[in-house]
């Protein structure tokens, strides 16, 4: 059999059947959920998110293009007299370079956001089960390498847990 | 503990996972009421006339306004500026109490966004119009041409043009990645083969998996971090469009924090417009409770005395500033042919929401109802006498005009109301109105 799932009812019991799982240093292949359970990526072992950093990246890159495209039109592609103000004009060039900072940024993090979690429009991605958007914690294991043996024993582990159905898909 | 416990519960009925999908889910599937089409067919004329009157203006001309030389900008930039406004107030429900971690928010935030996206678009409609030329509108846009022309980056009117296109953008990408998970319990649960392809379409592929979750966290709370300064931006500058001039009584440094506690006070009143329709005829009692309202209105109460102690800043600056043309812009404003105008902006947003801190009316949904579109009147006519009164009467006695709209200029606004009903009542009809995932997060019982 290849994969082996556990379903719960509740967020308590999903949390401590994964405490228990890594505990035994059973591997995890993925966890789903209806809604974010609250210190389950903790619990999982899961890495922080680097996402913020493409938002400060595309913030930055915002930031810096808006200004010195400011710059660029005013000083040396189009330099216009406007009452004898300053081309160089800094103060007026702040609310683009704000917006375009808050563009780059918001698109920065969404775009990576998708890409990395492979969503998108049309994207094709396997529902494991679809009562997991509705009402029900699923864990999954990746039980490739396993005999029938210690597969019994991850069974029990499930049902001590309290999962509410236990499932083999090969 | 003690304190949470005595706190009303933020749904009511005591409801599990799955009666909240199932509550969200078969208003989509069911076949909608009379009040639904009914809603719809009056929306949809009136959008209708306000086509036909865009359209009229496009094919003959400005013309065809009461506007005129003293008083360029009349009805259309009131409505603008207005339509702008209530945008803030999703922006406002979705980003800041996020990050003030108001966990009320989720059951109302995802119909709040919306009403966001769809006000923004009819605000952007009518400079747009207002331009005339309205197939010249990219012009607006810096882009390479063969004229070799720029645009001039020191006008707050170029500003505007970032500032509300990037709002724009950036709502819908935060209303959308929080709609993503939503529209997969929708997809998950359809039965018809066609309306699954759709949901599955438009949910993105979601899974539920624990480290998608996570990352949509993060991707919630930065965007939100982003918006939050945004929403405060894009009123500051819109506000700019009339600090930065010489007109008195525009050329005030208060206009900005005046202008963002102004468009958070009308965009909560007609969240709370929409929703106390909404909750109705969706049956939505259980999730927009009446501890929902209350909270909205003590957010009423708190922006609109802003707005009323703006009001007073103003008039005390005319005065002690002893600049003669600023003292007189208001004693026009106030005695002169617009004071109507005046007093009805007076009444209804510094007078109307002092009534709330009465706790039975605060909490009376008929009483919020009348009064949410009491303030959307007064803060339109709050935005028509900044526009018009100072504009009418400048410097020069020998250009004094008096200005009024055409039946063009109102069908115009009509159709926007239209336009933006018509939109709110099919986002309902076909999207989660509640933010599941999110309510999820919030019942005890889980």
């Amino acid at each position: 059999m290849k994969e082996i799932s556990g379903y719960y009812d509740k967020e308590a019991s999903l949390l401590s059947a994964v405490k228990s799982l890594r505990d035994n240093n059973i591997k995890i292949k993925d966890v789903f959920s209806p809604y974010p359970v609250h210190g389950l990526d903790h619990a999982m072992g899961l890495r922080r998110s680097w996402l913020p950093r493409a938002a400060f990246i595309g913030g930055a890159v915002g930031a810096i293009s808006g200004f010195g495209f400011q710059a660029w039109v005013f000083t040396r592609a189009y330099p216009i007299n406007i009452g004898g103000k300053p081309l160089m004009a800094v103060p007026s060039f702040i609310p683009v370079t704000f917006e375009c900072a808050i563009l780059f940024a918001a698109f920065a993090i969404v775009l990576s956001y998708l890409f990395k979690s492979h969503l998108g429009a049309g994207a094709d991605n396997k529902i494991y089960d679809e009562r997991a958007t509705d009402d029900r914690f699923v864990v999954v294991l990746d039980t490739a390498d396993i005999d029938n043996n210690e597969a019994e024993k991850i069974k029990s582990k499930f049902e001590d847990s309290g999962a509410m159905d236990v499932k083999y898909q090969d | 503990m003690s304190e949470i416990s005595t706190r009303e519960p933020l749904i009511e009925g005591n409801k599990s996972l799955k009666d909240i999908t199932d509550d969200v889910f078969n208003p989509i599937i069911a076949k909608p009421g009379k009040l639904w089409f009914l809603g719809l067919m009056i929306a949809g004329s009136a959008a209708l006339i306000g086509i036909i009157a865009i359209v009229l203006t496009i094919w003959k001309g400005i013309g065809l306004w009461g506007v005129n030389k003293t008083i360029g900008w009349g009805w259309s930039i009131t409505n603008f500026v207005w339509w702008v406004g209530i945008g803030h107030a999703g922006t406002f429900i979705s980003a800041i109490l996020l990050l003030f971690r108001q966990k009320w928010r989720t059951s109302i935030n995802r119909s709040a966004e919306a009403m966001t996206i769809f006000a923004v678009i009819c605000a952007g409609l009518f400079p747009l119009i207002h331009m005339g030329r309205f197939l010249l509108g990219f012009f607006i846009f810096p882009y390479p041409n063969t004229r070799d022309v720029w645009v001039n980056f020191n006008s707050p009117l170029l500003w505007d043009v970032f500032a509300i296109s990037t709002y724009f953008l950036v709502s819908l990408v935060f209303w959308y990645v929080g709609l993503i998970p939503d529209l997969g319990t929708i997809r998950d649960r359809m039965k018809t083969k066609f309306k699954k392809k759709i949901y599955k379409f438009l949910s993105f592929g979601w899974t539920g998996s624990a480290k998608h979750w996570q990352r949509f966290e993060v991707v919630s709370f930065t965007l939100a971090g982003l918006a939050a300064p945004l929403v405060l931006s894009v009123h500051t500058i819109v506000s700019f469009d009339f600090a930065t001039s010489v007109i008195p009584g525009w050329h005030t440094t208060i206009f900005p924090p005046y202008f963002v506690s102004g468009a958070i006070f009308s965009g909560f009143a007609m969240v709370l417009t929409l929703l106390i329709i909404a909750r109705k005829t969706m049956n939505l009692q259980d999730y927009i409770t009446v501890n929902h309202i209350e909270l909205m209105n003590k957010i009423i109460i708190l922006t609109g005395s802003i707005v009323g102690v703006a009001y007073m800043t103003e008039l005390f600056m005319a005065w002690y500033s002893g600049v003669e043309y600023e003292l007189f812009a208001f004693i026009n404003r106030a005695t002169g042919p617009y004071w109507w105008a005046y007093w009805i902006m007076m009444t209804c947003n510094v007078i109307s929401p002092q009534l709330f801190w009465f706790k039975k009316l605060r909490r009376s949904i008929g009483f919020t109802f009348f009064m949410s579109i009491v303030i959307n009147i007064g803060m339109w006519f709050e935005r028509f006498v900044i526009i018009v009164t100072s504009l009418h009467r400048d410097y020069l006695p020998s250009s004094w005009e008096m200005y009024k709209p055409t039946l063009v200029e109102v069908a115009i606004f009509v159709g926007t109301l239209g336009i933006f009903f018509t939109c709110f009542l099919l986002f309902v009809r076909f999207f989660p109105v509640i933010a599941m995932a999110e309510v999820k997060t919030t019942i005890k019982n889980k």
